[in-house]
């Protein structure tokens, strides 16, 4: 399976082979052709993209090409477009419509790209399998039987089905690259701060990113430099400059140090997964980069500090969700019987139990115990990372444990699910950038992803790394 | 150190989130196994680490503290599941 690459589109537009209409035309055919059985696309914008689309034709015309002219784009249904349903794939929002438009998206529009619809995702960004959307679950092209993973599977799957060029999802705790690394596609979660979160649906806003998911590296990257960058109505977004287009075909790896963390690779990883990683250390070795061992003691930890920091901020931001401004109402006979049976309505189980262990571990008598340790152990990660990075470039890891799981596997078991984001979630608890990358596909026909992590906002360096694992693994 | 019914009761009020008593039982033992885990965090000795609450050392966009306009009051109103065309309405709050 091999999807779209924008790449590919652009030097066809500016050959004169295609147009917008034509590209944005045959995404819409896949999509009404395989969408039935993925449930990739929550809902599909088809007249408002054609326009775009023929708009920006007629710029074409006069030789006017913009950075992402033609650009077809799934947006994850957690980031809000003006006068567009937002559902966050929960019955609690199901009829919200966003009052504005988020940074992100304004910025992709400005730069020529057209936004095709809203993808599927667990409700409020909080699972990974995809199959907690009020929507339903969605399939795994590679096997319809089997998770995208979540929390952003529609964009993953959308992505790896050829069904848009590029997709934008969210990363809290693993949330664009296990489906990425599930999907045989390419899933870059940035520095936090990176891109503005303004129109982003909080869930953990500690933790939470927007990054994009492309078939190929470039084009990951090409989204990143637009959606990336400083914005007044974010105040903890950061004003770095984002990567520059570096061509890393067929240069030397040279100098370059590889840290593998023997954390990474213990008992419980899959072996066809090991023999990626190992696969990938080798090529690196062979390009002329230095690979070594390192330890990031802390990762064992990740899990529980993670659970206890984003439901803790989770159960703070879904207290909006009262039934009173937006969302499900359900009618009752005082105000609080009222919030009660509109939260207890509105909200799935997956949300409500988060938001049940974040008040848990935020209520008198437990904010030391749970919540301030685990602020603490989010330092000890942290410290972890900047020691590594003091001995190496980067860091070269799995992305997941296991491939792609069954439909319903772990779906009675909340702490299983959990543990299926062990390599994730500490580039989260460090706000660090970390990158998945496609590279095998084990003897089920699974892809097989790698992960590449960095130093705070130098995306740079998976740039580089990545796209030479990429030269490699296209060979 | 499990967790009792009444003290998943009392969070659900916290939360304003309601259960039925089959629910609460089922989610008592879903936090205890939850929290089970994350006590593992109790073997790390933290009493000389200072709190982390962001990740970065240096962050902030600033801007100047001006008014600007954002949304109408009718937009602001447009999802409201009950108004009377100029506020949000709820439920009497006094009885």
């Amino acid at each position: 399976m091999h999807g779209a690459t924008y790449a590919e589109a652009r030097c066809a537009l500016e050959n004169g082979e295609t147009s917008c209409e034509a590209l944005v035309s045959s995404f819409l055919d896949r999509i009404e052709k395989k969408n039935p059985e993925l449930n990739a696309f929550l809902r599909v914008d088809a007249e408002a993209s054609l326009d775009r689309a023929r708009t920006l034709d007629e710029e074409r015309a006069h030789g006017n090409y913009r950075e992402l002219t033609g650009m077809v784009v799934g947006v994850k249904d957690v980031i809000c477009r003006k006068d567009h349903l937002l559902t966050c794939g929960s019955r609690m929002l199901s009829e919200f419509k966003s009052l504005y438009t988020a940074t992100a998206i304004e910025r992709l529009e400005q730069a020529g790209a057209i936004m095709i619809g809203a993808t599927n995702c667990d409700e409020f960004a909080m699972g990974s399998s995809n199959e907690l959307s009020h929507f339903g679950p969605v399939a795994n092209p590679h096997d319809p039987s089997r998770v995208p993973g979540g929390s952003s599977g529609g964009s993953a799957a959308a992505v790896a089905s050829g069904l848009c060029h590029t997709a934008l999802g969210t990363d809290t705790g693993g949330s664009i690259r296990q489906p990425a690394a599930f999907c045989g596609v390419v899933g870059l979660k940035p520095t936090y701060g990176r891109v503005s979160r303004y129109g982003l649906v909080a869930y953990a806003s500690s933790f939470d990113c927007i990054g994009p998911f492309a078939n190929g590296i470039k084009d990951a990257f090409r989204v990143l430099r637009v959606i990336s960058g400083a914005d007044p109505r974010d105040a903890t977004s950061a004003n770095a400059e984002p990567p520059k287009d570096s061509d890393p075909d067929g240069s030397s790896l040279s100098g370059l140090r590889v840290g593998l963390p023997q954390e990474f690779l213990d008992e419980g990883l899959d072996e066809n997964i090991r023999g990626a990683v190992t696969q990938t250390a080798n090529t690196l070795q062979s390009m002329g980069a230095e690979v070594i061992d390192v330890s990031l003691p802390m990762t064992e930890y990740g899990i529980a500090a993670y659970y206890v920091l984003v439901t803790a901020e989770a159960s703070s931001n879904l207290a909006r969700y009262d039934g009173v401004r937006y969302g499900f109402r359900a009618e009752a006979a005082s105000l609080r019987e009222m919030y009660e049976a509109s939260r207890s309505g509105g909200f799935g189980a997956e949300v409500k139990r988060r938001i049940m262990l974040g008040t848990y571990v935020l209520s008198a008598g437990y904010y030391e115990s749970y919540y301030e340790r685990a602020q603490r152990v989010r330092r000890l990660i942290w410290n972890d990372f900047d020691q590594a990075f003091s001995k190496v470039d980067v860091l070269l890891t799995p992305t997941t444990p296991t491939t792609a799981f069954k439909l319903g596997e772990k779906m009675d078991d909340p702490l299983q699910m959990y543990l299926s984001d062990v390599y994730t979630v500490t580039a989260n608890l460090a706000g660090i950038p970390a990158i998945s990358i496609p590279t095998r596909t084990d003897k089920a026909g699974l892809p097989v992803g790698i992960q590449l992590l960095a130093p705070a906002f130098e995306e740079g360096r998976l740039l580089r790394v990545g796209g030479a694992i990429e030269n490699a693994t296209s060979d | 150190m499990a967790i009792s019914i009444e003290e998943v009761t009392r969070v659900a009020e916290l939360a304003r989130l309601r259960f039925s008593e089959e629910e609460l039982r089922r989610m008592a033992g879903e936090l205890e196994k939850i929290l089970e885990y994350v006590r593992k965090l109790e073997e790390i000795d933290t009493s000389d680490v200072v709190p982390m609450t962001h990740v970065h050392d240096d962050f902030g966009t600033l801007r100047e503290d001006r008014v600007e306009p954002r949304i109408s009051r009718d937009e602001a109103l447009s999802n409201a599941p009950d108004t009377d065309g100029k506020f949000f309405r709820v439920p009497k709050v006094i009885e």
